[in-house]
């Protein structure tokens, strides 16, 4: 099972064997994806394989990985370097915790100290923060290794990873032998580079990267479904804790009463890991709330003959497909043959739920991106006849359509004539949407079941023939309320879909109930048995397998 | 309890071509002739049908936003439309809010924040860290000793007539 992990990092067979081809039947594979972040780190302990060799093995992955243009910066000096006393650590046996030495990639709208931070967007280019984010120093304090930056939508904003400076963000499964078998090739040339499909947003960047076995685990944001979202569509647990419960000091803000740090990993285990290295209450950021949190082992459920699941009716939204609902179906089926009390519940004001989003976020937004003007950080421009122009130029340089876009409907909605009709109307929109979630718990229910996206992956082609507000309208549908309440949710790859692409279902708590949920997301992960991406891939690193052509990480 | 086999049937898509043994497994309905040991339990409940479709009971579109409006927007948000298109986006964006004129909230009271039954805490008033002029002034382009350069201040936007802007010839 050891060897099985980490031969799926390295892609590489033990010394004088034949490269392995299409190997091991996805149960192997998916064995040793349960716990995989404890399992490595275990082995990291007993010295099977060095945080260095990982370190390694994962930067070489990253540039046969180019294609997908997950990462943003790749800090392969530092991550050596943290490699390095990792190494010195595991030596002494004075490990700083489970995550020492385990290779993690962050998406680039977290402040990092020496590391540029782009928000994937030009008014950021260049700039190098001094500091690091609280949840980006908590990591870096249990010693795990920060490979690199990931790519996103510009400033968080969009639901497919297509809209920042730096280009779209490819779905690893496009390149996976399951996708590709499905796909029926319009012409011999065609060989992915026409139909390879998003990853959905806006952590985009994050989640291929963990899908595509370059990180154990990656940092992503949260304020609309942007952790979940990606998570769906590349075959990732995406984990969205309780507003309140992570810090956000350092996260470049999009809407202050939503945004969370979104967590994702390869199994509900590792998210918890990862959860427990960065709750916590910060007194940098009074938004966290001040109970003691204390980090928690998931345990193995056996019996979930006491659990309530609700189904809420309004989330078979217009346009759900008819895969994602016989997927919900089955999973329906599978907590009541399992014993747990599964029961119809409402959520009323769901419709409305995306609207709402719309006006507090393009609001908040509005507030949060005055801070952008050229003076103290990021770019500036060269007009200098007024502060006023100079702000103006600098920002209309800087940000793209759908940032700009945003920040006028933001201040629309907050003028004057407006503000009662659109702002305060929203918020208190808020509250019934709120008030709806607090209904159906109160009534006995423990947690939610639902689809988390409308279908699977679509190709980028199709995807950006819509513009991204009607996108982010359709997309975010399902994950939205979520943040709108603050509730945890979280995202557990469930199937493929005809097209061979990852279909996910959503969980959905009580708040601060992250153990609860994550248990049952752990339980339902284990029946479902996901299989592990056969992703088809150059490699790229020297030495004995220079002359092999590709390599699959099963 | 006995434990029912479901991870393969779950893995499979519906539709795609099942290898051999890969077949269904009988959940609801059992075989004719088989005599079941477990009671047969009755599907659990999905939503079959969309809860609304899209489109309905859209309100009728509002008056266009005057460029008197988007010239004063331009001027608040210091950004710009830039074509057509950026105001287009604006009108889709103010009709897309309408529809919460659809719900009734009479009695409702705004809500700021989701953790507002908590209580905000103060901390002592002492200064924990700083004098980091060094750091802070790197990131910035223009800049003179321990200062930020900025353009003149107090000089209004040229007035939508004399501004290159979109909206001149709106």
């Amino acid at each position: 099972m050891l060897r099985a992990s980490l031969r799926e990092v390295s892609g590489a067979s033990p010394p004088g064997e034949p490269p392995r081809r299409g190997e091991g039947a996805p149960r192997s594979g998916v064995a040793a994806a349960a716990g995989r972040a404890r399992k490595v780190s275990a082995a990291l302990k007993e010295g099977h394989v060095t945080p260095t060799e990982l370190c390694q093995r994962c930067l070489s992955l990253i540039k046969s990985t180019k294609f997908l243009n997950a990462y943003i910066t790749v800090a392969e000096e530092t991550a050596l370097k943290q490699a390095e006393e990792s190494e010195k650590r595991y030596r002494r046996g004075q490990p700083l915790s489970v995550l020492d030495g385990i290779p993690i990639a962050v998406k680039d709208n977290f402040n990092t100290a020496g590391i540029e931070t782009t928000c994937a967007s030009n008014m950021l280019k260049g700039y190098i923060s001094p500091y690091n984010a609280t949840v980006v120093q908590k990591l870096l304090d249990q010693g795990a290794v920060l490979l690199g930056k990931t790519n996103l939508d510009e400033f968080a904003m969009g639901s497919g990873s297509t809209d920042g400076v730096f280009g779209p963000v490819r779905n690893p499964w496009s390149y996976s032998r399951q996708y590709k078998e499905k796909s029926v090739p319009k012409s011999h040339s065609e060989d992915g580079e026409s139909n390879w499909v998003i990853t959905g947003g806006s952590s985009g960047g994050s989640a291929a990267a963990v899908s595509s076995f370059t990180c154990f685990a990656a940092l992503g944001s949260d304020t609309g479904g942007s952790t979940r979202n990606p998570a769906a569509h590349c075959g990732v647990v995406g984990l969205k804790p309780t507003y309140g419960l992570i810090s956000r000091h350092g996260l470049i803000p999009l809407v202050n009463s939503m945004d969370v740090p979104g967590i994702l990993t390869r199994c509900v285990d590792d998210a918890a890991v990862v959860l427990g290295s960065l709750a916590g209450h910060d007194p940098k950021d009074s938004t966290t709330v001040q109970d003691n949190f204390k980090p928690f082992e998931l345990p193995n459920l056996t019996d979930v003959s006491k659990l309530s699941i609700g189904i809420p009716k309004e989330y078979h939204a217009p346009g759900l497909s008819s895969e994602i609902l016989a997927l919900w179906s089955k999973a329906a089926d599978l907590f009541k043959n399992a014993g747990a009390k599964v029961i119809e519940v409402s959520l009323p004001h769901t419709r409305y739920s995306i609207v709402c989003y719309h006006v507090l976020c393009a609001a908040e937004v509005a507030s949060n991106m005055a801070r952008f003007d050229g003076l103290e950080y990021g770019h500036r421009s060269d007009m200098n006849k007024s502060t006023e122009s100079m702000y103006a130029a600098t920002r209309r340089e800087g940000f793209n359509d759908v940032v700009r876009g945003r920040i006028l409907s933001g201040n629309y909605f907050l003028l004057k004539q407006n503000y009662e009709n659109y702002f305060i109307k929203a918020q208190k929109v808020r509250r019934l949407i709120a008030n709806d979630f607090v209904k159906v718990f109160g009534s006995g229910v423990d947690i939610l079941l639902t689809p988390t996206t409308l279908s699977d992956a679509v190709p980028y082609m199709e995807f950006i023939k819509e513009d991204n507000r009607t996108r982010s309208a359709q997309d975010d549908i399902l994950t939205q309320a979520a943040n709108m309440a603050g509730l945890p949710a979280i995202n557990v790859p469930t199937g493929l879909s005809e097209r061979g692409l990852p279909l996910g279902l959503q969980f959905i708590g009580q708040s601060f109930q992250e153990k609860q949920l994550l248990t049952v997301a752990k339980w339902f992960e284990k029946q479902v048995k996901f299989p592990v991406i056969q992703l088809e891939v150059k490699r790229h690193d020297h030495g004995a397998f220079q002359h092999q052509k590709s390599a699959s990480f099963s | 309890m006995r434990a029912l086999r479901l991870g393969r049937w779950l893995r499979t898509a519906p539709g795609a071509a099942r290898g051999a043994g890969e077949g269904r497994l009988p959940l609801r309905v059992p075989p004719a002739r088989a005599v079941p040991t477990a009671p047969v339990v009755s599907p659990a409940w999905v939503p079959p049908r969309p809860a609304w479709q899209d489109g309905q009971q859209r309100p009728a579109p509002q008056q266009k936003v005057t460029v008197e409006v988007l010239d004063h927007l331009e001027n608040l948000a210091l950004v710009d439309f830039r074509d057509a298109e950026g105001v287009e986006r604006l009108q889709k964006a103010v009709q897309f809010a309408d529809q919460l004129h659809e719900v009734n909230t009479d009695g409702v009271e705004p809500m700021d924040s989701v953790l507002e039954d908590r209580c905000l805490y103060l901390r002592e008033d002492d200064v924990t860290e700083g004098n980091c002029t060094n750091e802070l002034l790197k990131n910035a382009r223009e800049k003179v000793e321990e200062y930020f350069v900025a353009p003149p201040g107090n000089i209004p936007l040229p007035k939508l007539e004399e501004r290159d802007t979109f909206l001149q010839g709106f």
